[in-house]
C-alpha cells in the first residue's frame, strides 16, 4: 500500500504545505499553512521540522524526508526557512523559491534582518501572500510581488 | 545578494537589544507589540512562553472588548493575536475583530484585517460568511487597493456556498485593465475551481481568453486552473497544446519582460509549470508530443547556465521528456544531461540527479551503467538522504542477479534509518522484493541475519499506532503484518520476545470482529513463525487459541484448533515439522489429522464440507452475503479468479522481472501472497476518482537502445571508474567499490541474457497489459463503439447514406400526395447475413441505446413536425407490438429532410429487437429505397410494409435464483470492481433506485436486495452470463462484476455508468 499511496501522490499536483521561518534555537518567527493543520498541533510539527533540518550538516543537502512529505531548507545566517513540499514537487525550484523570498524582502527592507521580520510580521505575511496561494506559486516577479505592499505603504504616509 | 542578508542577519544578536533598527524604528519602543515581541525574544522556556501569551490574551481580550479601542489599535492587536496563534495559543477571541477591521478600516487596517482572517480562520469556519458582504462591497469599490485586497483574501478562501454571490463581479473583473486585477481573478476563479468546479464550468472561454491575455502574469495565473484541468482531463485539452508550446517557446526564447528573470533565468517557475502541464498532454500521445519535441529540446539546451535554478528547469525538463510519448532521440539528450547532475560536487544537484535518473532508469536500467561508480558513492553517502535516493534507485533496477545485494542494502539502511515511513516503504519494497525473487525467501536466514530487533519493533509501534484514514490503515496494518511475518523468518535471536509482542498486539489491538480479514491474515503467518520455533511459549498458544474458538469465521476456528493440536502433542510436532522447521513440508493433506477427525465425527461433529459447498448452503440459508463468495475461501480457491488473469504470461519470474523494468508494481500485488492484498492490485487500475492513469514509465515502449550508451561491459565498467578515481581516496575501497558495482550492476547491461530477457518481455509484457489498461477505461468505450461500429452504427450510418442517395434521385420523379414509403423496396447487401452469432461479443451491447445518444439528438432534429411519429409505433409488427419498448429515437437528423431515420428497442423473451423506422416526411412518394448493411453480426429481418424491423441483440435480463447464483459468481473467473454513482430518488433508497434503473435501463435482472447489497444478473442473448455484486459504499455503490467472458465485465461496467450518467 506504500506503493499505492506513492502512486497516488504521483497524480497529485505538486504543492506547498507549509512555509517556516524559524531561528536557530528553534523559535517560530513565522508560519504559515497552506494545508489544514490544527493549531494545537502547529507547536509539535514545528519542533519536529525544526529538529530535523537544524541537526543536519552544511554538507548534506537541503531536502528532508518527513513522514510522507519532503522539507525543504535554506538558512540565512541565524534563520531557518523550512519549507513543507508534497513528494511531487520539485524540491530545486522550491529552494531558489525560498531565495527568491528572500531577495524580495531584502529589496522591501533594505537589509532584512530577523527583527525587521518580527516587527513587520504583518508586511512578510502580506508579501508572501502574494508570492504562495493555496499551496501553488502564483509569483515571482519581485516588483510585481511588493507593489500591492508599496500602494498601501504610499496611502498610508499620505495620511 | 544572500551574501549581504547573511551578514546582517549575523549581525542580529547586538541589534535585539537596540530598539534603532529601520524595522523596528517604526514602532515606539513602549507600545504594546513592541513589548510583546521583546518578550518573546527574551523567552527561555515553554513555560515561560505560556505564562506570557496567557497575559497577553487577557489584555487583548479585555481591549477589544473596550468601546474606546481605535481601529489603529486593533490592527496592532491583530498582530499581536497573529503572534498568539503562532506560538499555538488560540486567539479566538480576536476572530470576529479581525471580521470588523476589514469590515470597517481604512484601506490599510482593511488589508490587515483580511490578513488576520486568512491566518485565523479555515475554509469551514462559519465566521467566514460574515466576510462576505465586505469582500463584496470591496469588490465594488472604486479603489483598487481594495479591490485588489479583497481578491487577494478570496482567492485564499471563501465560503463554497455563497461563490454564486460574487462569481458574476470577479468575472467582471477578468476585464479590468489593470493587469494586477485581472490576475488575482483568474487566481480568485482558480480557488472556486478548487473547491467547487461545477461553479465555474460555464465560464472555461474566459479561462482561454486569459491563457492568451497579453500581460504575462495574468497568463500564467491562468496556467494554474490549466495544470489542473488537463490533469484531470488530458483528452478535454489537447488542442491547447500549440498554445502551451508557443508560450513555453517564448519564455524561454527571453521575450518576457526583463523583471520576470531570476538570475538572469526567464520565469523559471513559469516554465517549471508549462512543463508540467506538457507532460500530462503528451502522456502516452503520440501526436501530441511530437508537437512538442522541439519545445524540450530547446529548454534542454537552453537551460545550460550553472545555477540552481536552471538544474530545476532541467530536472522537471527531464521528468516531461520521459513521462511523453518517446523519442529516442531526445531520451538519450536528456539522459546525458542528468550525468551533469549526478557528477556535480553539489550535493542538492546530486540529490535531485538521483532522482531523476530513477525516473530514467524506469524506461531503461541501462542508463544507469555509465553512473554506477557515482551511485556506489552515493550508497555510502554519509547523508541518509541521498542513501535513500540511491536504494530507490537501486529498486528499479533490480533483477534477478543483482537483488540479493540490494535486499541486503536496503536491509542495511532499515538499521540506520529512524524514519517510520521509510522504514515502512523500505520494507515493503523488500518485501515486494521478496515476493517477486522467490529464492530471497528460500534463503531468508542467510538475508535477514543482520536484521536487529528494533526494526520489527518499530514496525509494532507503527502497527499500534494507526494511521489516520481507516481504509489505509487497515491497508497498510495488513502490509505491515505481512513483511513483519518476512522479517520474523529471519529472526531466530530475538523471536520469542517479537512474537509476543505481535501476539499481544493482535489480541489488544485488533479486534476479530473488526478486522476479520486480518486475523485471518495473521494465523498463517503465525503458524508460519510456529514452524520456524519451538512451543515452548505453549499457554500463550493456547489462550490464543481459545480466543479464536469463539470467532464466528470458520477459517479461523479452524486454525485455530490446528495451532491447539499442534501445541499440544509433541511427537505429532515432530512429524509435522522436519528438521528444519519449514513449513513445506507439512503434509498438505492433512493425512496425519484423519485420526482425530473420525474421532470428531464418531462424537457427533458435522462432516468436513468443501468451501464451495459450503458456500452454498450458506447461500441458500442467508439469502446474500458478502463473504461467502470473497473471503472465506481458502486463498487457492479465491486467487483462481486472479490467476487466470495471468494465465497468458509465460512465467512468473519473466513477469516480475518485466515489471521490475517498468516500476509497475500492479503485477507485483497481484501475484501477492495474500487475497486482500492481491485484490488491491486488481483494485488498482480504478482508483477513488476512476480510472488511475498508468505509470508514465510505460510510455516508452519502443523505445531503441541507444546504441551509444550501450557500451560492452568491460568498457562500461573502466570509463566511470577512471572518472571517480581521482575523488576515490584510495586504491582499496576503490576495488571494493568495483565488486559492488559489479554485483549490483549484474544483468542491468545489455550483454547479460537476463536482462536482455527483461528488457525483450518488457515489450509484450505492455502489450499485454495495455489492454487490459485501457480495456477498463477508453479501452471499454473503444471495444464498445467498435462493436456498435459493426452493429447499428454503421448500419444506421449506411441506411442512412444509401437511402437518401437512392431519394435524393427518386423524389423528384414522383408526384406528390402520396402515402409514404411504398412498396418493394430494394435491399443490397454486399452478401448474405449471418444469424447473430451466440454470444458475439459485438452483439451484446446495448448499442441502440448507446448510439441514439451520440448520433441523434432530438433538439437538433430538423424536421420540425411530425405527424407520423404516432402512426411510425402503431407501424410496429403485430408480433412486437405487445411487448414493452423504448421510445423512438431519431437516429440522425439526415441531410434529407424528407427521410426520417428512427429507432426504437423492442424487449422480446428471447431477443432484443431494435426496429429502424425509414419513414418518409415529404409529401412526395418512393419507390425505391436502397438498405445497405454491412455488418455481419446482425440478424436482419425486413418487414416490407412500412417498416423494416431490424434485429440486434442486446444483454438480456436473466432470472436465476440467489442460490443459482452464488454457484455461478464462483465458476466465473473474470471480474472487475469498479465504483458507480449513486441515483437519489424520491423515496427508494438509493440502492434500489439505482438498481432500478440500472434494470430499466440496461435490462438486468436484479436478483435480490438485502440492505445495503443486492445482487444483479444478466445474461449476452442466448449466451453467457454477467453477474453483478452491488454494495453500498459511503455514497458510491461498489459494484463488482463476475463474469466467464472476459471483456464482458468491462463493457458491461461502461454502460452501467454510461446508463447513470444519463439517468
Amino acid at each position: 500500500m506504500c506503493v499505492r499511496q506513492r502512486n497516488r501522490l504521483h497524480l497529485e499536483v505538486a504543492m506547498i504545505k507549509f512555509l517556516l521561518m524559524v531561528n536557530k534555537q528553534g523559535q517560530t518567527r513565522l508560519s504559515k499553512y497552506y494545508e489544514k493543520v490544527d493549531i494545537g498541533k502547529r507547536p509539535a510539527l514545528e519542533a519536529d521540522v525544526v529538529k530535523g533540518c537544524l541537526s543536519r550538516k552544511k554538507e548534506q543537502c537541503s531536502f528532508v524526508e518527513y513522514k510522507d512529505f519532503k522539507l525543504v531548507y535554506r538558512q540565512y545566517a541565524a534563520l531557518f526557512i523550512v519549507v513543507g513540499i508534497s513528494d511531487t514537487e520539485n524540491e530545486l525550484s522550491i529552494y531558489e523559491l525560498v531565495h527568491n523570498f528572500v531577495e524580495v524582502l531584502d529589496k522591501y527592507f533594505g537589509h532584512v534582518s530577523e527583527l525587521d521580520i518580527m516587527f513587520n510580521l504583518d508586511k512578510v505575511h502580506i508579501i508572501l501572500d502574494e508570492m504562495i496561494q493555496n499551496g501553488h506559486i502564483v509569483e515571482t516577479n519581485r516588483n510585481r510581488i511588493l507593489a500591492p505592499l508599496l500602494a498601501l505603504d504610499k496611502m498610508a504616509e499620505a495620511h | 545578494m544572500s551574501d549581504v542578508v547573511e551578514k546582517t542577519l549575523s549581525a542580529l544578536p547586538s541589534l535585539l537589544s537596540l530598539d534603532s533598527n529601520a524595522g523596528a524604528g517604526k514602532l515606539s519602543s513602549t507600545s504594546k507589540l513592541g513589548n510583546l515581541i521583546r518578550g518573546i525574544t527574551e523567552l527561555t522556556s515553554k513555560h515561560d512562553e505560556e505564562k506570557l501569551i496567557k497575559k497577553e490574551l487577557a489584555a487583548i481580550k479585555e481591549q477589544v472588548a473596550s468601546p474606546n479601542t481605535t481601529m489603529r489599535q486593533m490592527k496592532e492587536i491583530m498582530v499581536r493575536a497573529i503572534y498568539c496563534e503562532m506560538l499555538g495559543y488560540q486567539a479566538s477571541v480576536s476572530y470576529i475583530h479581525a471580521i470588523k477591521l476589514a469590515q470597517q478600516g481604512s484601506v490599510l487596517e482593511k488589508r490587515l484585517g483580511y490578513l488576520a482572517v486568512s491566518l485565523f480562520l479555515n475554509e469551514s469556519d462559519e465566521f467566514l460568511l460574515l466576510l462576505v458582504n465586505t469582500v463584496l462591497k470591496d469588490l465594488q469599490s472604486t479603489n483598487l487597493n481594495e479591490v485588489c485586497m479583497a481578491l487577494t483574501a478570496v482567492s485564499q478562501m471563501f465560503p463554497k456556498d455563497m461563490i454564486p454571490a460574487i462569481l458574476p463581479i470577479v468575472e467582471e473583473k477578468l476585464t479590468h485593465p489593470k493587469e494586477v486585477i485581472r490576475r488575482k481573478a483568474v487566481l480568485a476563479l482558480y480557488k472556486f475551481y478548487l473547491i467547487a468546479p461545477n461553479q465555474v464550468q460555464h465560464i472555461h472561454s474566459k479561462f482561454r481568453k486569459a491563457l492568451c491575455d497579453k500581460d504575462p502574469g495574468v497568463m500564467t495565473a491562468s496556467l494554474h486552473i490549466y495544470l489542473q484541468l488537463v490533469k484531470e482531463s488530458p483528452e478535454s485539452y489537447k488542442d491547447l497544446t500549440v498554445s502551451f508550446v508557443t508560450i513555453l517557446r517564448q519564455v524561454v526564447g527571453g521575450k518576457l519582460p526583463m523583471d520576470f528573470n531570476y538570475h538572469s533565468v526567464p520565469a523559471p517557475w513559469l516554465q517549471i509549470q508549462l512543463l508540467r502541464i506538457l507532460a500530462y498532454l503528451g502522456k502516452e500521445d503520440q501526436g501530441t508530443s511530437e508537437m512538442m519535441y522541439d519545445v524540450l529540446e530547446e529548454s534542454l539546451r537552453r537551460a545550460e547556465m550553472n545555477h540552481n535554478i536552471t538544474y530545476a528547469i532541467l530536472y522537471e525538463c527531464v521528468k516531461s521528456i520521459y513521462t511523453v510519448y518517446p523519442k529516442a532521440e531526445l531520451l538519450e539528450k536528456a539522459a546525458k544531461c542528468i550525468g551533469n547532475f549526478v557528477l556535480s560536487p553539489k550535493i542538492n544537484l546530486k540529490y535531485l540527479g538521483l532522482k531523476a535518473l530513477t525516473y530514467v532508469v524506469a524506461q531503461d536500467p541501462n542508463l544507469a551503467l555509465p553512473h554506477q561508480m557515482t551511485i556506489i558513492e552515493c550508497l555510502d553517502h554519509s547523508d541518509i538522504i541521498i542513501k535513500r535516493a540511491t536504494l530507490e534507485l537501486l529498486f528499479r533496477i533490480t533483477n534477478a542477479q543483482n537483488v540479493t545485494v540490494i535486499v541486503e542494502k536496503m536491509l542495511e539502511f532499515l538499521r540506520q534509518s529512524s524514519n517510520d515511513y521509510s522504514t515502512v516503504d523500505l520494507v515493503g519494497k523488500v518485501a515486494e522484493l521478496a515476493e517477486k525473487y522467490p529464492f530471497i525467501k528460500q534463503d531468508p536466514l542467510n538475508l535477514c541475519n543482520g536484521m536487529q530487533p528494533d526494526i520489527p519493533n518499530n514496525f509494532l509501534r507503527l502497527l499500534a499506532e494507526g494511521f489516520d484514514s481507516v481504509e489505509e490503515d487497515r491497508q497498510l496494518r495488513l502490509f505491515a503484518v505481512d513483511s513483519y511475518v518476512l522479517l520474523l523468518q529471519g529472526e531466530t535471536a530475538s523471536l520469542p520476545q517479537c512474537f509476543l509482542q505481535v501476539i499481544s498486539w493482535v489480541r489488544t489491538k485488533v479486534p476479530i470482529g473488526l478486522f476479520p480479514e486480518l486475523s485471518r491474515y495473521i494465523f498463517p503467518s503465525i503458524l508460519l513463525i510456529f514452524s520456524y520455533y519451538i512451543f515452548s511459549y505453549y499457554d500463550v498458544v493456547l489462550m490464543f487459541s481459545f480466543e479464536y474458538f469463539g470467532s464466528l469465521d470458520t477459517v479461523l476456528r479452524q486454525r485455530a484448533h490446528e495451532l491447539m493440536i499442534l501445541s499440544q502433542d509433541a511427537g505429532l510436532r515432530g512429524r509435522v515439522l522436519s528438521a528444519e522447521g519449514r513449513l513445506e513440508h507439512v503434509d498438505s493433506s492433512l493425512s496425519f489429522l484423519d485420526g482425530h477427525v473420525s474421532e470428531a465425527l464418531a462424537a457427533g461433529a458435522a462432516p468436513y464440507k468443501p468451501p464451495h459447498q459450503r458456500q452454498e448452503e450458506l447461500a441458500h440459508e442467508k439469502a446474500l452475503s458478502l463473504e461467502p463468495y470473497g473471503l472465506s475461501l481458502p486463498v487457492s480457491l479465491s486467487t483462481c479468479s486472479i490467476t487466470d488473469r495471468l494465465t497468458d504470461r509465460q512465467s512468473p519470474t519473466r513477469l516480475s522481472i518485466s515489471s521490475s523494468v517498468s516500476g509497475n508494481s500492479t503485477e507485483l500485488s497481484l501475484k501477492g501472497g495474500s487475497t486482500t492484498l492481491k485484490l488491491d492490485g486488481v483494485k488498482r487500475v480504478w482508483g477513488k476518482e476512476g480510472y488511475l492513469v498508468q505509470q508514465p514509465k510505460e510510455v516508452v515502449e519502443e523505445t531503441p537502445l541507444p546504441p551509444t550508451e550501450l557500451p560492452s561491459p568491460l568498457g562500461s565498467f573502466q570509463s566511470p571508474v577512471s572518472q571517480t578515481q581521482t575523488a576515490s581516496p584510495g586504491p582499496e575501497p576503490d576495488q571494493e567499490r568495483q565488486q559492488l558495482a559489479s554485483s549490483l550492476f549484474v544483468g542491468v547491461g545489455t550483454h547479460h541474457s537476463v536482462c536482455l530477457m527483461g528488457r525483450t518481455e518488457a515489450a509484450p509484457q505492455r502489450f499485454r497489459r495495455k489492454p487490459k489498461g485501457t480495456g477498463s477505461s477508453s479501452g471499454t468505450s473503444e471495444h464498445s463503439s467498435n462493436s456498435s461500429h459493426s452493429s447499428s452504427g454503421t448500419a444506421a450510418g449506411n441506411t442512412l447514406d444509401s437511402t437518401t442517395a437512392a431519394t435524393g434521385q427518386q423524389i423528384s420523379q414522383h408526384a406528390l400526395g402520396h402515402p409514404p414509403v411504398n412498396g418493394n423496396p430494394i435491399v443490397e447487401t454486399p452478401g448474405p447475413l449471418p444469424p447473430v452469432r451466440d454470444g458475439g461479443v459485438a452483439a451484446e451491447i446495448p448499442t441502440g441505446h448507446t448510439d441514439s445518444g451520440t448520433l441523434a439528438d432530438p433538439n437538433e432534429d430538423p424536421v420540425p413536425v411530425r405527424p407520423r411519429d404516432l402512426p411510425l409505433i402503431s407501424h410496429l409488427p403485430a408480433e412486437l407490438s405487445g411487448l414493452a419498448r423504448s421510445k423512438l429515437t431519431t437516429l440522425c437528423p439526415g441531410p434529407d429532410p424528407g427521410l426520417a431515420l428512427s429507432s426504437c428497442r423492442v424487449y422480446k423473451e428471447d431477443a432484443l429487437v431494435l426496429v429502424v423506422f425509414v419513414s418518409n416526411n415529404s409529401d412526395s412518394t418512393l419507390h425505391r429505397v436502397a438498405l445497405r448493411f454491412t455488418s455481419k453480426q446482425l440478424e436482419v429481418l425486413f418487414q416490407t410494409n412500412t417498416t423494416f424491423p431490424i434485429r440486434f441483440s442486446e444483454n438480456l435480463p436473466l432470472t436465476v435464483s440467489t442460490g443459482e447464483y452464488g454457484k455461478m459468481w464462483l465458476s466465473f473467473s473474470h471480474d472487475v470492481k469498479q465504483n458507480l454513482r449513486l441515483i437519489t430518488a424520491g423515496d427508494q433508497s438509493p440502492l434500489t433506485a439505482t438498481l432500478d434503473t440500472l434494470r430499466d435501463r440496461l435490462h438486468l435482472h436484479v436478483v435480490d436486495i438485502i440492505g445495503s447489497e443486492g445482487i444483479v444478473a444478466c445474461r449476452l442473448l442466448r449466451g453467457q452470463p454477467c453477474l453483478l455484486h452491488c454494495r453500498v459504499h459511503a455514497d458510491s455503490l461498489a459494484v463488482w462484476l463476475r463474469s466467464p467472458i472476459p471483456e464482458f465485465p468491462d463493457s458491461l461496467l461502461y454502460h452501467c455508468q454510461k446508463a447513470l450518467a444519463e439517468a
